[in-house]
């Protein structure tokens, strides 16, 4: 079942269009890897669909609605998330504010006054995901900044798993961090997978895209180059479809080494 | 994920909690005691019960300005204009009951509407001409106090119906109007900006523009509501200040926005957005109130409050920045 489906997307700053019509579509529990170099436009791509970028044309369905017009925060609620490489952490806030901004549980002051935020239960639930991830912090009432990148990065899983998403976008997610938390990243791909979440990951790290996806899309040129079922290839293809051909078996032995 | 090795000693976690519980930094209230304790030593009038309602009396038109000044500052904004928007509203508040001879109401409604409205055309400047905060607020400085001198020709306008002198001169159960207004001002203020969404999503903004945006907050909306709010509150200190000088005077609140942003950075609000507290805002305006109070008992000229006014400003920055780099990670 089609969860994601992009027709001919097409963006473009001022002067430097970024993408000329992309097609792409994720199945509703499938891990899909979008590679490219950079520049190809993977990020912009990416924020077409999470709604921070407005496409100049083209369409995006999400489960069978079309979501083009749809601002953030209502493509949010309808289970789209995003970890953004930058975390997007509002760093002097604390753990569960961050969890829920915009979407704070909301209580009547003194049974009288509507709209003030239920703290303790944001607590709460902030604490028990924190703890569903496995993950240890200080205290839940320090703000995000004072807290390690591996410390950060979950408080921004946390953030996009805590409202039962149906697709996490990632953007290398990886990137910052130590083997160990690596491991537990793919590991919790794996897990959404099986939990029939949709996720599409963002990586410079091939290696992790090709042991955790079940299909590898690259962007070149701000197009979907190839579509390439991750079972069916090997590093050295999915090297020459980024680099587009040249020298391949160079780029590819570089690639095996980092 | 390494836990905490060193446990925070006890100042340090009394800090914490007073800023997580209270919302306020416990320096301010430290400065405020020794300030108020070091003026009950140097002048004998200072502790009385008059004298801690003049001081509150005097603070109530800074204090709301400090208000607006915490809003605006905490959500990564800023308003240089306050001081002019207050002049301005008070001008026009004085000009519909006086010149237009409008019932008491409508002046009221006029000094709140008129700052409400320079305040929104600030909002849209910054967020739909994207001019700088700072750029389009000086400039409002300007025009407002221009308008003000524009609308009142240059001269104060006296003869205020008895209604509007009430609200800065009468004396519910002894307790001047001005101040009742600011404390339950404050009251409100500290509930919106602690604990509704709409005072979360204020410091998220100015905590990070991006984060707030990812999380589907309406990040230009948003500004545009806290800088009317900014506007409307620097009416209702127009008001006050004209309801107790019993006249609209175009040059009221010259350099006030000075006082208010200082008030608000020395109770704990950051520079730069992403943390404040209105009820650490409230004891900021009360050092400003304390230290000018004191300085008048001691007979200070005026001139010399205005330099320590200026110093604290950059004083109380320093510190704050100081202490920023020193905790966080970089």
């Amino acid at each position: 079942m089609t969860l994601l489906s992009l027709r001919g997307i097409r963006k473009s700053f001022g002067a430097v269009d970024v993408l000329h019509g992309v097609d792409l579509s994720v199945a509703a529990g499938e891990v899909v890897g979008l590679v490219g170099d950079n520049g190809a436009g993977k990020s912009t791509l990416m924020k077409t669909i999470t709604g921070i970028y407005r496409a100049d044309s083209g369409s995006i369905e999400f489960d069978g609605k079309d979501i083009l017009a749809l601002d953030p925060g209502q493509r949010r609620q309808l289970g789209i998330e995003m970890i953004y490489q930058d975390l997007s952490l509002a760093k002097q806030q604390d753990v569960a504010s961050n969890i829920f901004l915009g979407r704070e549980p909301t209580k009547r002051l003194f049974g009288l006054f509507p709209g003030f935020v239920d703290k303790g239960e944001m607590d709460r639930q902030a604490a028990k995901m924190i703890e569903r991830l496995g993950a240890h912090l200080p205290s839940i009432n320090r703000s995000v900044g004072s807290f390690s990148g591996g410390q950060q990065q979950t408080v921004a899983i946390a953030r996009a798993l805590t409202f039962n998403p149906k697709l996490v976008i990632m953007d290398e997610p990886t990137a910052a961090l130590a083997v160990r938390e690596v491991q537990s990243v793919l590991d919790l791909i794996r897990r959404l997978r099986s939990e029939g979440i949709a996720v599409i990951l963002i990586s410079h790290r091939l290696n992790d895209v090709l042991s955790v996806t079940d299909r590898i899309v690259v962007l070149r040129h701000g197009r979907a180059d190839a579509d390439l079922v991750t079972a069916k290839t090997n590093m050295n293809e999915v090297v020459s479809r980024i680099v587009g051909g040249g020298d391949i078996a160079a780029a590819a032995a570089h690639e095996q080494r980092g | 994920m390494a836990s905490e090795t060193t446990q925070p000693g006890f100042w340090a976690r009394v800090q914490r909690a007073s800023v997580e519980r209270l919302h306020i930094r416990l320096e301010s209230l430290v400065v405020l005691l020794a300030l108020s304790t070091a003026m009950a030593l140097l002048s004998p009038y200072f502790l009385s019960l008059s004298n801690f309602l003049n001081i509150l009396l005097a603070t109530s038109t800074i204090g709301v300005l400090a208000i607006a000044a915490t809003f605006v500052i905490g959500s990564g904004g800023l308003d240089l204009s306050l001081g002019s928007v207050m002049g301005l509203a008070g001008v026009a508040g004085a000009f519909v009951a006086v010149n237009l001879g409008w019932p008491s109401v409508f002046a009221v409604v006029a000094c709140i509407l008129a700052g409400a409205i320079a305040g929104n055309i600030n909002g849209q400047l910054v967020t739909r001409a994207f001019v700088p905060a700072f750029i389009v607020t000086l400039g409002m400085l300007g025009l407002a106090r221009g308008l003000a001198l524009v609308i009142s020709q240059g001269r104060a306008i006296y003869g205020l119906p008895p209604e509007i002198v009430y609200i800065g001169q009468g004396r519910p159960f002894g307790i001047p109007m001005p101040v009742i207004i600011f404390v339950l001002t404050a009251i409100v203020a500290h509930a919106v900006l602690a604990y509704t969404r709409f005072g979360r999503h204020t410091l998220a903004l100015g905590d990070s523009e991006g984060a707030a945006r990812a999380a589907g907050i309406r990040v230009e909306h948003h500004r545009r509501i806290i800088y009317t709010l900014s506007g409307a509150l620097a009416g209702l200190a127009g008001l006050l200040f004209t309801a107790r000088v019993n006249a609209g005077d175009p040059t009221a609140g010259i350099n006030y926005e000075l006082t208010a942003i200082t008030a608000a950075i020395i109770g704990g609000t950051n520079l730069f957005g992403g943390r404040a507290s209105i009820l650490g805002t409230m004891i900021g305006a009360l050092i400003m109130g304390v230290l000018q109070n004191g300085l008048t008992l001691l007979a200070v000229q005026s001139y010399y409050q205005q330099m320590a006014i200026g110093a604290v400003l950059i004083l109380a920055v320093f510190i704050d920045q100081y202490q920023v780099r020193k905790e966080s990670r970089v």
